[in-house]
C-alpha cells in the first residue's frame, strides 16, 4: 500500500511544504538579502575604516606639541629659561627639550637651502612637548607661559587635529546611517515580498484555517521560508563583500588615507555577524506581516 | 454541539436569517435544504465560525463563538469535519497529504495505517499520489470527506457534498455520511437535492431543516 506522507518529517519541515514553492520570485528575495549585504560589508568597512582613522589622527597629533618663542635677541634667553622652568613644573609632561640651533637649521634647510645662517635671522626658538598619559592642561600652561615668557606661543595641534577627526568621525556615522537604513530597506523589501507570498497563497490560508491550522502554524511556512532564503543570501553577499574588500589594494603608510578601507584583525569577523542579523530582520518583517494579514482572513 | 438561539445574519442590507434557534444534538442527522442563496451556506459558517453572527448567539461544544480567540476558532475546527462544495484541496500536494492535512497542521503524526484504511473506504487507495486537480468531481469529493473524518471529528458538516457528482456517486457519498453517523457522528448535510434526502431516509432518522423567508423551519414528513 503506498502512503506518500510515511516518510519522517519534523513538523517544521512539513510546514513548508503546506505552502506551494513559489518559483522564480524567491530568488528576488535571496538576491535582494544577497545585494543589500554586499552593500552592508562596505558600510561597514567604511565605519570602521573611518574609526580607525579618526583614532590614529587624533593620536598622532595628541602626543606632541610645540612651543615657539618669538623674543627681542637680549630676551630670548630669559624666557627661554622662563619656559623651561614652566614646562619643568607642569604635570603631565612625559618629556621637553629645546631645539638646538642644528635642529633649527635641519628643518628650515627643505625651505631655505644648506648653509642657512641661523645666528644672523630672527628665527624663533623652538621647544619640543611630549605629553605624557594622562595629558597636561594645554590652556593651563597657555596662559602660565603668557605670563612667564610673552614670546612663547604653544601650539598643540588642535586646529589641525580637531577638523580631521571630525571629518573621520562624520564619515564614520555615515558608515553606521548607511547600515542603519541598508537593515531598514532590506526589511521594508522583506516585508513586501512576504506580503505578496502572504496575498497570492490567500486560498491555501483558506484552506489551512478551514481544517484547524492555527495562524502560528501558517507563519512559521511562511517565515522559515524568508528567513532561510534570506540568509543565505545575506551568507553569498557577505562572502562577496569581503571577497571585494580583501581584493582591495593593501594600505601603505603614504597611501592610508586613500586605500585605509578595509578590515584589520578582528575587524574581519564583523561581517560575518551580518548574515544571521539580516536573518533576524527577515524573520521579525515576515512574522509581523504574516500576522497583520492572518488578521484580515478568518 | 452546535446550539443557536435567536441568532441572525446580516450581509450590509438585509437579514439573510432570522430568529435562527436550534440545537443539533449528538449522534443527529439533519438536512438542511432550501433554495440557491437562501442561506444555506451561511448557516454552515456560523456553525464552523467563519462568520460571526450578527445577533444572537452561536454556541460551539459549550463555548460562545464570540468568546472564541483565533486559536480557539483552529481548535474548535479540528473537531468539526469541513465537507465544501469545492473541497478546497492544497494542488500542489497529493490526495494522501491533503488528507492528512488536519494532522500535519495540528503537528501530529497520521498513522499510516488509519489513512489507508480511509483511502480504501472512500474508495481512492489508488489515487493516494494523485494531485487534487486529476481527480474526477466524485473522487475530490470522496477525498473531501476523507478528510473531513481523519481526525474523528465529533460534527460533520457538509455543505451540497453532492452537487457535483451523478446519482450514483451520490448516493456512494451519502452512505457514507450514513455510515459515520451510525459510528455516532452528528451530521448536517445542505443540500437541495430532495431525492437525495429522501433516499436518506430509508437508511437513517433524518431531520430536515428547511430555509424560508429568512428563518429555518423544522419541515414535517411532508417531502
Amino acid at each position: 500500500m503506498r502512503f506518500p506522507t510515511a516518510k519522517p518529517a519534523s513538523p517544521a519541515t512539513r510546514a513548508l511544504e503546506v505552502v506551494p514553492p513559489s518559483g522564480p520570485t524567491a530568488w528576488l528575495t535571496t538576491f535582494t538579502a544577497g545585494a543589500m549585504t554586499f552593500l552592508c560589508v562596505f558600510a561597514l568597512a567604511l565605519s570602521l575604516a573611518s574609526g580607525r582613522l579618526a583614532d590614529r589622527w587624533s593620536e598622532a597629533l595628541a602626543r606632541t606639541a610645540t612651543i615657539r618663542l618669538a623674543a627681542p635677541v637680549e630676551q630670548v634667553q630669559i624666557q627661554t629659561d622662563a619656559i623651561l622652568a614652566v614646562l619643568g613644573t607642569t604635570p603631565g609632561i612625559a618629556s621637553f627639550r629645546a631645539l638646538g640651533d642644528d635642529e633649527t637649521r635641519a628643518l628650515l634647510e627643505p625651505w631655505f637651502g644648506p648653509g642657512l645662517p641661523v645666528d644672523a635671522l630672527p628665527i624663533p626658538r623652538l621647544f619640543e612637548v611630549v605629553e605624557a598619559v594622562p595629558g597636561y592642561d594645554s590652556e593651563g600652561l597657555r596662559q602660565r607661559l603668557a605670563a612667564e615668557a610673552p614670546g612663547a606661543l604653544l601650539d598643540d595641534h588642535t586646529r589641525w587635529r580637531r577638523p580631521l577627526a571630525e571629518a573621520a568621525e562624520r564619515l564614520r556615522l555615515l558608515g553606521v546611517l548607511s547600515i542603519a537604513l541598508i537593515g531598514a530597506a532590506m526589511a521594508a523589501m522583506i516585508t513586501l515580498a512576504a506580503r505578496a507570498a502572504l496575498a497570492t497563497n490567500a486560498e491555501v490560508i483558506r484552506v489551512l484555517r478551514l481544517v484547524g491550522a492555527k495562524d502560528s502554524y501558517i507563519a512559521r511556512a511562511f517565515v522559515r521560508r524568508f528567513t532561510l532564503r534570506t540568509f543565505a543570501g545575506a551568507v553569498v553577499g557577505a562572502l562577496a563583500g569581503l571577497a571585494g574588500v580583501a581584493a582591495l589594494p593593501a594600505a601603505d603608510a603614504a597611501g592610508g588615507f586613500l586605500t585605509g578601507l578595509g578590515f584589520s584583525g578582528s575587524g574581519w569577523l564583523w561581517p560575518l555577524a551580518l548574515p544571521p542579523v539580516a536573518a533576524i530582520v527577515a524573520f521579525l518583517a515576515t512574522r509581523r506581516a504574516a500576522f497583520q494579514k492572518l488578521k484580515e482572513l478568518t | 454541539m452546535i446550539s443557536f438561539e435567536n441568532v441572525a445574519y446580516s450581509y450590509g442590507g438585509g437579514k439573510l436569517l432570522a430568529d435562527v434557534s436550534l440545537k443539533l444534538a449528538p449522534g443527529s442527522f439533519h438536512f438542511l435544504t432550501g433554495p440557491s442563496g437562501a442561506g444555506k451556506s451561511t448557516f454552515l459558517k456560523l456553525a464552523y465560525a467563519e462568520l460571526a453572527p450578527t445577533e444572537g448567539r452561536v454556541t460551539l461544544f459549550d463555548r460562545d463563538v464570540t468568546s472564541l480567540s483565533r486559536d480557539d476558532v483552529a481548535r474548535t475546527r479540528r473537531r468539526i469535519g469541513i465537507v465544501h462544495q469545492d473541497c478546497k484541496f492544497l494542488d500542489h500536494m497529493s490526495v494522501a497529504a491533503n488528507m492528512a492535512l488536519p494532522f500535519t497542521v495540528s503537528d501530529r503524526e497520521s498513522d499510516p495505517q488509519d489513512l489507508n484504511d480511509l483511502l480504501g473506504w472512500v474508495g481512492l487507495s489508488h489515487l493516494a499520489d494523485a494531485l487534487p486537480p486529476q481527480l474526477s468531481g466524485g473522487e475530490r469529493q470522496r477525498a473531501a470527506l476523507a478528510r473531513a473524518v481523519i481526525v474523528d471529528p465529533d460534527v460533520i458538516l457538509a455543505d451540497e457534498p453532492t452537487g457535483n457528482v451523478d446519482w450514483e456517486m451520490s448516493l456512494r457519498i451519502l452512505t457514507l455520511l450514513v455510515e459515520l453517523n451510525k459510528m455516532g457522528k452528528t451530521i448536517l448535510v445542505a443540500t437541495h437535492d430532495l431525492n437525495l434526502i429522501r433516499q436518506a431516509k430509508a437508511q437513517v432518522q433524518a431531520r430536515v431543516l428547511r430555509i424560508a423567508k429568512n428563518r429555518i423551519q423544522l419541515a414535517g414528513a411532508d417531502l
